[in-house]
């Protein structure tokens, strides 16, 4: 997860630092680091080859920056192309005119068609639509049952006149449903169909004709995230056999890269309208090309974490925390509440992952051991509330009974209040810095536009800098030779401006 | 101050708090994107308290795990068996993955092996999802091979990549299923995987290969959670008369896993066959519940199998699948299943190589008993030929 493009590029371009220009055989040395990145994304061989051609052509040309340290221009580059590429022309669903508007779901056996049918049901009635899922799926065992369920849950009417299991003939089934849709004034239809594989000419054919017999207005081609190389011969496959319209993106929940997406979106040119992320009908929501050209790179996901930020968090606590904590008054309490919101998004390292520019610290994070959380969360219920409240009134026997009633040792407990008052310093000054870490080298972010990339420039150049000193300082941290009270000075970080700052490593030295 | 930010430094807080990372944090701009309605994180949360408390699994609270007897007995069908299968496999194993093959073999033809020639076998490999270090190491071990040994034939040629390949997908090891218990009680397969790779399918399928074998089965449809799941167990159970042990949908899966042992025990069965839910690897919530099932389930009787099914469209995430699957259930086995597609399946020889498991089944095709025992030998020289 931590193994990420940019840092992959920055020691490519250990040599080449401060030259802040590229030339052609820079751009040669880093091709290949662009390519293995794109193919461990799973991006077809071809895709890659044509676009690793672009990126070339594009970093050489009159685009040269001089204010972006080379790995940076590079991945700015790349990044900008895959956005342009995977964006293109999004567009909505195209509503038919007179009669009811019928969408057609076509794709590879576990797709997730039928689940997704249920979502597109209840997004389309949020929408003021009034939808009904005809189930032609009539192959797989109990494919119909599915999709009478999932229809169920998001209140929208199944047509399913066949009970499925290999009875009964699909293309049948669709024109009635269109019949049925007509005369009970539904006015979107959703057909379902079964997955079928693109070399199977027998469902292939069957697939196309059900097409001709509904004519719908948009075919949609389901593709999961996880697919490899494959997704190449099979988006061609399904263009030929049903010319889908437009494609949709599922099990994005998973840490899949989905460098598909770029795969079908070049090959076929027909774009991603959807993007499907998790198991719930509601997870379901329009495709956002600039989160998926950071995925692809692996460049660290903000926005994900944002959003499961917001889903696991209290926000009026999380506000009250926050004015907290810029008092200075935010205690063991509000950690320990705020510390079990975020453990529900998921492990600890892995949300440290999300943040950019982590990276460089790969090493830490993967060793952190989630079980950590579970310590400090009983030594903390191992106090009293006044303790909680105030940590400074814990002394010598308070921390003998709480390491005794949360089975650690007095120093576990020594070291969980020191690092806490610490830590409360560090977090107030983050808070007062104005907020989020941003990501230098992450130029997609949305809603960064023009205003910010003037900022960033300079500050981008920093970075590089910081970073070129890092594996040094690090082994000094590491070796722990670092003297404590550097870590008193660094402390005192300014917080103005843009500065970016650091924490202290030897913070880490504390522990 | 948003929200965000407090997170952010809660989360930087906990990590320095527990382990000590250091971090680099930068200023950014304050304005976020609007927050996306509220949603719950997994199905975990929602099951709530009974899928924590485990209900005492002899009396159910519920309705309770009704298991179906299959209907007519007269009815059932024979399924075939599973010796034949091979020689399928390898038919179709040849219309699909022979571009595979046929282009290695054309390159290695040639007269001289140029770069473009080296560049050309190392796409072909990339493009059957094997995966960059893979590649690298067939394709580096290939070039010294052919050098070394001063090969120009492209008889030698093929027989050296042979070689290679085979090496890669490692026939020592053991490729059997561990299907039969200690003390007397059942064999204990447990079916993993991600959502939508076959898994209910391959339980099926599997089932009816026990059966041919003539070995008496009893199923777990510990699938409670996606609609529909435990019918399709059980209309795949009812076809080679198998009963099949249910629960409640949304239901407690551990317990089902448990119920079905338990029944297993009972009727003195050769093997138990649990059918999980699919879950994705990153969702902690229901990874857990995964290791409940196997801790429940282990509670009867020892799991002898752990499962992991794989859809060979799976492309470089398949290995993140196995490893996070490997850690919590601890997988024994490898199906890879849809290789009847254009997908190559490639990844299970990264997956292999990676993490030592080996890929015991293949399942190809929509028919019943499209699913074979896996034979590297017999899987390269399709690849080859």
């Amino acid at each position: 997860m931590f193994d990420t493009l940019q840092d992959r590029l920055q020691s490519a371009f250990k040599n080449l630092r401060g030259k802040g220009r590229l030339s052609e055989a820079d751009i040669d040395a880093v091709a290949r680091e662009i390519r293995v990145a794109l193919l461990d994304a799973d991006v077809a061989v071809s895709v890659v080859r044509d676009f690793i051609a672009r990126i070339k052509e594009r970093a050489l040309g009159a685009e040269v920056s001089q204010s972006l340290n080379p790995a940076q221009q590079v991945i700015k580059i790349v990044n900008d192309e895959l956005i342009q590429i995977l964006g293109g022309e999004t567009r909505r669903i195209r509503y038919a005119k007179n009669g009811p508007t019928v969408i057609m779901l076509a794709g590879l056996q576990g797709a997730g068609k039928t689940t997704l049918a249920g979502k597109l049901g209840l997004w389309l009635k949020e929408q003021g639509k009034s939808p009904m899922l005809v189930a032609a799926d009539l192959q797989r065992p109990n494919a119909v049952t599915q999709l009478q369920v999932v229809g169920e849950q998001a209140g929208v009417t199944v047509y399913a006149p066949q009970p499925g299991n290999g009875v009964g003939d699909p293309v049948q089934v669709a024109t009635a449903g269109l019949a049925e849709a007509r005369r009970t004034l539904h006015d979107v239809v959703v057909v379902d169909t079964a997955g079928r594989l693109g070399i199977d000419a027998e469902l292939m054919q069957q697939a196309a004709d059900i097409r001709a017999a509904v004519d719908p207005d948009e075919v949609l081609f389901v593709i999961d995230a996880m697919i490899g190389q494959d997704a190449v011969v099979t988006a061609e496959a399904f263009l030929e056999g049903v010319d889908f319209t437009g494609v949709v993106l599922t099990k994005l929940d998973g840490d899949a890269r989905g460098g598909a997406a770029l795969s079908v979106r070049s090959i076929t040119g027909r774009p991603i309208m959807f993007a499907s992320t998790g198991e719930k009908l509601t997870d379901f929501d329009a495709f956002h090309p600039d989160r998926m050209a950071g995925r692809i790179l692996d460049m660290g996901d903000m926005l994900t974490l944002i959003e499961q930020a917001e889903k696991a968090f209290d926000a009026e606590q999380a506000a009250k925390d926050a004015e907290k904590l810029m008092g200075g008054s935010f205690t063991l309490d509000d950690f320990l509440k705020q510390m079990e919101a975020i453990s529900k998004m998921g492990s600890m390292s892995k949300i440290m992952g999300l943040i950019p520019g982590m990276g460089q610290y790969k090493e830490q994070i993967e060793n952190f051991d989630d079980r950590e959380v579970d310590k400090i969360k009983a030594i903390i219920l191992s106090m009293t509330p006044a303790e909680r409240d105030n940590p400074k009134i814990i002394d010598g026997s308070r921390r003998a009974r709480i390491s005794k009633g949360s089975g650690t040792q007095v120093k576990d407990v020594n070291g969980l209040v020191d690092r806490f008052f610490d830590a409360r310093k560090m977090m107030q000054q983050m808070a007062k810095g104005g907020g989020m870490p941003g990501m230098p080298g992450m130029p997609g972010l949305p809603g960064a536009g023009k205003r910010a990339g003037a900022k960033q420039k300079p500050q981008q150049k920093k970075k590089g800098k910081r970073v070129s000193g890092n594996p040094a300082k690090r082994a000094a941290a590491a070796s722990g030779t670092a003297p404590k009270d550097e870590g008193a000075n660094a402390f005192g970080f300014p917080a103005q401006g843009d500065q970016p700052f650091e924490l202290p490593k030897e913070l880490k030295d504390l522990m | 101050m948003t929200t965000t930010a407090l997170i952010i430094v809660i989360a930087a807080a906990v990590v320095l708090l527990g382990g000590g990372a250091a971090l680099v944090l930068t200023r950014s701009r304050r304005q976020l994107p609007p927050a996306p309605q509220t949603r719950q994180i997994d199905r975990a949360d929602e099951a709530g308290e009974p899928t924590l408390i485990s209900p005492d699994p002899e009396v159910p609270a519920e309705p309770g795990p009704a298991v179906d007897e299959p209907s007519a007995v007269g009815t059932l069908e024979r399924p075939e068996a599973p010796q034949g299968r091979l020689v399928r496999l390898r038919a179709r194993l040849a219309k699909s993955q022979g571009s595979l093959g046929r282009g290695l073999l054309s390159v290695l033809g040639r007269s001289t092996l140029d770069d473009a020639a080296w560049e050309e076998i190392e796409d072909t490999l990339l493009a059957a999802d094997m995966g960059v270090t893979a590649t690298d190491e067939l394709v580096s071990n290939l070039r010294t091979t052919l050098r070394v040994e001063g090969i120009t034939d492209p008889d030698q040629a093929k027989a050296a990549l042979r070689a290679e390949l085979v090496r890669l997908v490692d026939p020592t090891l053991d490729r059997t299923l561990t299907s039969t218990g200690t003390d007397g009680k059942p064999g204990v397969v447990l079916v993993v995987g991600v959502n939508g790779t076959g898994k209910t399918t391959t339980v099926g399928r599997l089932a009816r290969v026990l059966v041919a074998d003539d070995k008496t089965v009893v199923l777990g449809a510990a699938d409670t959670f996606r609609a529909a799941a435990a019918d399709q167990l059980q209309t795949w159970g009812e076809r080679v008369g198998v009963p099949t042990v249910r629960g409640p949908e949304g239901g407690d899966p551990a317990s089902v896993g448990f119920e079905s042992v338990q029944r297993g025990i009972a009727d003195g069965v050769d093997v138990v066959l649990v059918d999980t839910a699919g879950r994705l690897h990153t969702k902690s919530g229901l990874m857990d519940e995964l290791g409940k099932v196997k801790r429940v389930i282990e509670k009867q009787a020892p799991v002898t199998e752990v499962l992991l099914v794989i859809d060979a469209t799976t492309g470089q995430n398949g290995l993140t699948q196995a490893r996070v699957f490997g850690e919590v259930v601890d997988v024994t086995g490898i199906v890879l299943t849809k290789l009847d597609g254009t997908a190559k399946g490639g990844i299970v020889i990264a997956v292999q190589r990676e993490l030592g498991v080996p890929v015991k089944y293949v399942g190809l095709g929509e028919g019943a008993d499209d699913l074979a025992p896996f034979d590297a030998d017999e899987f390269v020289d399709a690849l080859l030929s």
